[in-house]
């Protein structure tokens, strides 16, 4: 199944979405911490962990699913999210520390939720996968449309929870889609290191359901991929397996100062953007002019921007509202 | 004229899966998993009967996944079912802990109230059967420490059904633990008072409320599962001798009922504490500090009688030497009158 042009067109814009907003999230996280870098300071404080690079994953995946069917993401969920759909506003309070943020300011970038389109993320290693066979289940039960797709880094495919999770998905022929992002480091430790084997879709065989193997951090690839697996989880004949090969072209988090990388790897890494890869194809195959791409870019730009100043103009909670909502 | 009720006994481990069938029956979003929980009925005998009523669709049978299934209720719940979901022994949490006190207790908070996690956790506690230290804990204060659940404990089958009732009804986590021997499963021994009147119909006994079990005058006994099944058989040697005690079964770990507590010892002014969960930065303390952060006169400094911070031994003669008993509960109010 090969995306349309409408469908090309959405991916590269949440594509360009996630990347502006990442890099307002990154001016912004630096304020109030230098000349001495205390994650603390700054209207942005604690870990931030940033997407730019992994675009593709997300809007591959994202562009096969409505605001029903369920997404759990990982600590480093931004890209997810907007393909997802998520409160572009709120969401960007929440990374604040906002009153008007998703949870009111009590998750933070890593503890993102939106029940309105079905995405949470959470910041433990394969964490999510449990909650996505739960989700899917769920679905099955109650005899209703929807599937549910785990994001994971390729770290993930050594917790317990990953083997476990695959297993009882596959065991119960439920609908979900596990999709791993391969960016090669799991902080400083390079997946060759930490990993028995070369490719994690290999290890769907020992659950017998389908794994695919995505090259080159390619989002038309992905989206074909994607597509089928998810086709199958509706059809209902049970999960896959997808590894991408992805990469971050930031660090694990900010203030990484990515010494672990050989030298030379970041810059070809940007060599390999896939933002302009993908604009480039727009204009080779689907006479996209460069009026068309700065009215896009302008566009998402505008919504970022809006996004952010409504997350600066908010307040903050109360203090005390620390103690609500810990039940309902 | 009042008509008497015909009187209905039933063990907790069968008025637990009285209660969770009746909410079956009404409500298709309640199913249930875990291991053994299907055709078996449960290793502890709790969800008896649920597989031939309900099928293999909402009672599973789960592999031994611990995390992978802890993980799914999440899901699930937070997707808009109400499941069951059992932990076989309480020891077993190691394997799984992430997804209950990271994600089953977190995630209402981390979404403003937006998401909500209605998971009934049942677990069985407890040992004096030999069964060494990783099939015979308690566990309470690991659980009621960390906030985001609710932790509920029956010491008999009344409470136990309405208990359960109620928690399936609640819309937040709650952690359902049952004391294997009171489970009324005669091959674990069975301690006979746990096996009460059980009404048919469905009712709910409010999470959060504790009970007097028995009424005194000269000191409170607080107790939690087996710990309350000590205090009464404590309560009776007392009496023996003259002593009025009154006895207070928590029942509920989160909430605590703080104020029930309060009003007893401030009635008895003696206060002893007992728990089959370690002794220390446990229910225990934390029951003694409560009363005594509300500066209640006191006759005596409280007592607590736990289990020893020591792994649970296999052997009988040390396994029986190190768990509470009633003789304990006595000498702990020797030990009161003779420092006051």
């Amino acid at each position: 199944m090969k995306p349309s042009r409408d469908q090309k067109l959405w991916m590269y814009e949440q594509m360009h979405t996630s990347r502006y907003f990442e890099e307002c999230i990154e001016k912004i996280y630096m304020e109030g911490k230098s000349p001495a870098f205390n994650m603390a300071n700054g209207p942005i404080p604690g870990e931030m962990h940033l997407s730019n690079g992994q675009e593709p994953c997300a809007v591959g995946v994202c562009a096969h699913l409505n605001a029903d069917d369920i997404v759990t993401a990982t600590h480093r969920p931004h890209h997810e999210a907007i393909a997802k759909g998520v409160d572009l506003d709120r969401m960007a309070a929440e990374i604040f520390g906002k009153k008007t943020g998703l949870s009111g300011g009590r998750g933070g970038h890593m503890h993102i939720f939106d029940a309105r389109v079905n995405f949470s993320c959470s910041g433990i290693i394969a964490q999510g996968m449990g909650p996505a066979v739960g989700a899917a289940l769920s679905r099955k039960l109650q005899h209703k449309e929807g599937v549910a797709v785990a994001f994971l880094g390729e770290g993930a495919a050594n917790q317990g929870a990953f083997h476990e999770s695959l297993n009882l998905a596959a065991v119960w022929k439920l609908p979900v889609v596990f999709v791993i992002e391969d960016n090669a480091w799991g902080i400083s430790v390079a997946k060759s290191a930490s990993t028995a084997i070369e490719r994690n879709d290999k290890r769907a065989a020992a659950y017998g359901i389908p794994g695919h193997y995505v090259p080159d951090n390619d989002p038309l690839a992905i989206f074909e991929v994607a597509g089928e697996a998810i086709s199958r989880a509706r059809r209902g004949e049970g999960p896959t397996l997808i590894e991408i090969e992805t990469y971050r072209l930031a660090g694990h988090f900010m203030g990484d100062a990515e010494g672990y990388r050989p030298e030379g790897e970041k810059e070809a890494l940007f060599a390999r953007d896939p933002i302009p890869k993908m604009r480039r194809h727009l204009i080779d195959e689907e006479e996209w002019s460069d009026a068309q791409d700065q009215e896009l870019v302008a566009r998402t730009h505008a919504r970022v921007d809006k996004a952010i100043q409504f997350a600066r103009d908010s307040e903050y909670p109360a203090p005390e509202e620390a103690l609500e909502k810990v039940f309902v | 004229m009042t008509v008497a009720t015909k009187e209905r006994k039933l063990t907790i481990a069968r008025a637990m899966a009285e209660a969770i069938a009746q909410e079956m029956r009404v409500d298709e979003r309640v199913f249930v998993m875990g291991e053994d929980i299907g055709p078996l009925g449960g290793v502890f005998g709790n969800t008896r009967g649920l597989h031939e009523e309900f099928g293999s669709e909402r009672v599973r049978d789960t592999p031994i996944s611990e995390t992978a299934f802890m993980g799914a209720a999440v899901g699930a719940a937070a997707d808009g079912m109400r499941p069951i979901v059992e932990l076989m022994f309480v020891d077993f949490f190691g394997v799984c802990f992430d997804a209950i006190y990271n994600l089953m207790a977190k995630n209402t908070y981390f979404s403003g109230g937006e998401v909500q996690v209605p998971v009934v956790l049942m677990t069985s506690t407890g040992g004096g059967y030999s069964d060494a230290g990783q099939h015979s804990q308690c566990l309470h204060a690991t659980f009621a420490h960390l906030p985001g659940m609710k932790v509920v404990a029956p010491s008999n089958a009344y409470d136990a059904k309405g208990l359960m009732t109620a928690a399936i009804r609640d819309n937040n986590p709650v952690i359902f633990m049952f004391h294997k021997a009171l489970q009324g499963m005669g091959w674990l021994g069975t301690e006979k008072d746990a096996i009460v009147h059980v009404p048919e119909e469905s009712y709910e006994v409010p999470i959060g409320k504790a009970a007097v079990v028995r009424e005194g005058s000269d000191v409170t006994i607080v107790g939690i599962t087996s710990g309350v099944h000590h205090g009464l058989k404590a309560a009776r040697q007392l009496a023996e001798r003259g002593i009025s005690a009154e006895v207070v079964d928590l029942r509920s770990l989160v909430p605590l009922d703080r104020a029930m507590v309060i009003e007893s010892v401030r009635k008895t002014g003696r206060l002893i504490v007992v728990d089959e969960d370690y002794h220390s930065y446990g229910v225990s303390g934390e029951v003694i500090c409560s009363v005594v952060e509300q500066g209640v006169p006191l006759k005596a400094a409280p007592q607590r009688v736990a289990y020893p911070d020591i792994p649970i031994p296999f052997t009988r003669p040390m396994e029986q030497w190190a768990l509470p008993n009633a003789d304990k509960i006595v000498a702990a109010f020797e030990t009161m009158e003779k420092n006051a």
